[in-house]
């Protein structure tokens, strides 16, 4: 592994569908290539020409304000035109199907689609049968690439390199497709990984993909050097995956009082939105190991870098 | 017009016979030896050396689809796909709409059977009213409406109080029942095996014991009312021990298995193909040998094709929301061929015949399978050793959803002949 990366490397790729079919090489070079993009975002014109006449659409048929939002943002610093569609007003309300949908998306000049959607492998199904470039922007509990590339980015930002890092990752796993581009993306790369939370949202089949699971939160926590929280969806407890929110922060929420068992520069992370209170405690989500808001700014870097990237191979 | 059918390698498990020989028809039915010596002057000569004459093939899981979706497979489409295949006898599930949970609705497809289609079509009723698992479908009604079994397959039922009548019912009137195992509370929304590529994956899995649960309770009610229960499309190792187990106490429950149970593992499903995509799912490597040990050693004694025609554009979809199954009735004997005897060298040639056609006859209690003198000739002439190729373009098929497209394959069916008429010919 070269970390930091200065390879020379093309980028070949017209989607970005996961992080489990792109090289460590490719993920720095990402990540490089964002850096370049993140200080476009403290000028006072914000805007690089880089995809000017390009149209860009963010098919969102699963809802999302937070991704949805930072896309756009991105895609309009690349001064590329940008169009949203929700599950609402699309068509596939009306009984049309995902690929007539995207057929009609492409017959349209979309040069680019960033798809959101419920089922696990649709970023790829379109991918297979569009000339546009397709996005992956979370699907079902499969992957969300572009979180991982910036949950990277802050920790590369912060600790200079990631190999070797100890990154836990805590919640509800089995439901995340965050968790799982995130653990492509950190073995990759180098780190060692743990899973903590329920039983029931932490089978022990993870341990096959590489990483560590642990049902003990105080046992791990003294040696993370970051800890991702993820969201614990009250959804999930309906169906019986664990007693009770009461339950969930006495075995595994992030309180202050097992905050002091992290080490002094360990991060706190947050994919958001955030339940204050229940994975993470309030202060400390707005503490100093918190990086979540620059999680959000990079975003916008690391988006920037892989629409201009993808956006470059598309026909 | 009466056939000879010369030097075939002669195999009628029924009879325990296995030699080289000839098979007189006459009148669209099996002659006897001794009329071979003195065939009457207007005679067809068949030359069948190098092939296995046996009896015509029974597959017992087929979806024919009509009434109701037609666009996806006829009774006329399904039974030229089932000749193609070798198989002189289907059995049609009752999932169609309307279910076939009425006598009206069997009287449909039996005549529309006996007017289109060029095998023999035996229809299944529903257990339940509309296949909802609430209240029992006519059963009695539908026996005597000349159903073989009734089944709520593509559902099942979980009420284990109203499945309990239902068998107990169904003894009465001699029909044997056929269940999909399917506990939906373990099941949930899964779509593929719940192990390491629904992990990898995040698609919902399909846990083993779903299906192992409903198996148990299936023992448990055969035991209970003392009659037949047969479980399909078997796919996890689990249930093969429990039918074991079960069997070896004298319980009336048997299982099939179904060629893509055991030529595909889960992996098949990495790249989201919606034609890997069945239900029960493709499961792991340790549950085909376990498959394949039931089938070894004679816990599973039949074999289905689970033939379940959708159209592309149905397919053509996100994997969550694609139906689940696959078209299978021309790819199922090559498959079983091939990794039976060919490959695997499970289970000899006569044990594949005997598992396609006295076994299911015995369980469906129908005067097919064998080629005893007087029978309706239905036969099918097999070439083992040859090499070809499955090109679902060519399929007869209406529906193309299937994953073995362009495999090769060793051994098919040459020829098919029901009544002493040839149907399908290579």
């Amino acid at each position: 592994m070269t970390e930091p990366g200065k390879s020379k490397m093309r980028w070949q790729r017209k989607d970005l569908l996961g992080i489990r079919e792109l090289s460590a090489e490719e993920i720095v070079f990402i990540l490089d290539t964002a850096g370049a993009f993140k200080e476009v975002g403290t000028r006072e014109i914000k805007k690089v020409p880089a995809l000017r006449g390009k149209t860009l659409v963010n098919f969102f048929v699963e809802p999302s304000t937070r991704t949805r939002t930072s896309f756009e943002i991105a895609a309009i610093r690349l001064s590329a035109d940008v169009i949203n569609i929700s599950a609402g007003s699309s068509s596939l309300t009306k009984g049309e199907t995902l690929k007539d949908t995207a057929k009609i998306l492409e017959a349209n000049h979309a040069d680019l689609i960033v798809l959101r959607h419920s089922s696990a492998g649709a970023p790829q199904f379109l991918a297979e049968r569009l000339t546009s470039s397709i996005i992956n922007a979370g699907d079902g509990a499969h992957e969300h690439p572009t979180q991982a590339l910036l949950d990277l980015y802050t920790i590369r930002q912060r600790k200079g390199a990631v190999a070797g890092l100890h990154v836990v990752i805590i919640g509800d796993i089995l439901f995340s497709r965050v968790a799982r581009s995130n653990i492509f993306a950190l073995l990759k790369l180098g780190a060692r990984v743990t899973l903590v939370g329920p039983s029931t949202l932490v089978p022990r089949e993870f341990e096959k993909l590489g990483v560590a699971v642990s049902y003990n939160i105080d046992e791990v926590l003294p040696s993370a050097d970051v800890v991702n929280l993820l969201r614990i969806q009250h959804e999930r407890q309906r169906k019986e995956y664990f007693p009770g929110i009461g339950e969930y922060i006495r075995l595994f929420g992030l309180t202050k009082e097992r905050a002091k068992l992290l080490k002094p520069d360990c991060l706190i992370m947050h994919p958001g939105p955030i339940n204050r209170g229940v994975e993470l405690d309030s202060d400390l989500a707005d503490g100093a190991q918190s990086v979540i808001l620059e999680q959000v700014t990079n975003g916008l870097a690391v988006r920037m870098a892989v629409l201009y990237l993808c956006g470059g191979i598309s026909a | 017009m009466n056939t000879l059918i010369r030097n075939g390698r002669i195999i009628d498990p029924a009879n325990k016979r296995d030699e080289i020989g000839d098979l007189l028809i006459v009148d669209g039915r099996i002659a006897n030896q001794s009329a071979i010596r003195n065939p009457q002057s207007e005679i067809d000569e068949i030359d069948a050396s190098n092939l296995i004459v046996c009896p015509g093939l029974i597959d017992l899981h087929v979806h024919l689809r009509e009434p109701g979706f037609g666009w996806k497979e006829t009774i006329e489409s399904g039974a030229r796909a089932a000749a193609a295949g070798g198989f002189t006898t289907i059995v049609c599930m009752p999932n169609t709409s309307p279910a076939a949970d009425s006598p009206s609705t069997i009287a449909w497809i039996k005549d529309r059977a006996a007017e289109i289609a060029c095998v023999n079509v035996l229809p299944t009723g529903a257990i339940s009213k509309g296949l909802m698992g609430e209240e029992l479908a006519p059963i009695g009604s539908l026996a005597q409406a000349g159903v073989v079994a009734i089944t709520d397959d593509g559902r099942c039922v979980q009420n284990n109080e109203l499945m309990r009548r239902a068998v107990e019912y169904a003894r009465m009137v001699g029909l044997p029942l056929f269940d999909h195992c399917q506990d939906y509370n373990l099941v949930g929304n899964g779509v593929v095996h719940e192990g390491y590529w629904s992990t990898l994956l995040g698609l919902p899995g399909w846990p083993s014991a779903g299906e192992e649960a409903i198996v148990m309770r299936n023992v448990l009610l055969a035991e209970l009312c003392d009659h037949h229960i047969h479980c399909q499309h078997i796919s996890a190792a689990g249930s093969v021990r429990i039918l074991r187990e079960a069997q070896a106490r004298g319980v009336k429950i048997s299982g099939e298995v179904c060629p893509h149970h055991i030529a595909l593992t889960d992996d098949a499903i990495q790249n989201f193909d919606t034609n890997a995509k069945m239900n029960p799912p493709l499961r792991a490597k340790e549950d085909v040998a376990a498959l394949l040990g039931g089938i070894a050693d004679g816990t599973i004694a039949i074999l289905a094709s689970d033939h379940a025609p959708h159209a592309k554009f149905e397919k053509e979809v996100e994997f969550d929301a694609a139906p689940f199954g696959i078209v299978g009735l021309e790819t199922e004997l090559g498959l079983f061929l091939d990794l039976l005897v060919h490959k695997n060298k499970t289970i000899d040639l006569p044990r594949l015949i005997e598992m396609f056609t006295v076994n299911p006859a015995r369980l469906l209690q129908i005067e097919a399978g064998t080629l005893s003198p007087g029978r309706a000739a239905d036969v099918t002439l097999i070439d083992p050793e040859l090499e070809w190729t499955f090109d679902a373009k060519a399929s007869q098929s209406l529906s193309r959803n299937t994953p073995f497209d362009g495999w090769k394959l060793k051994g098919r069916a040459v020829r098919t002949i029901v009544g002493g008429r040839t149907v399908w010919k290579l």
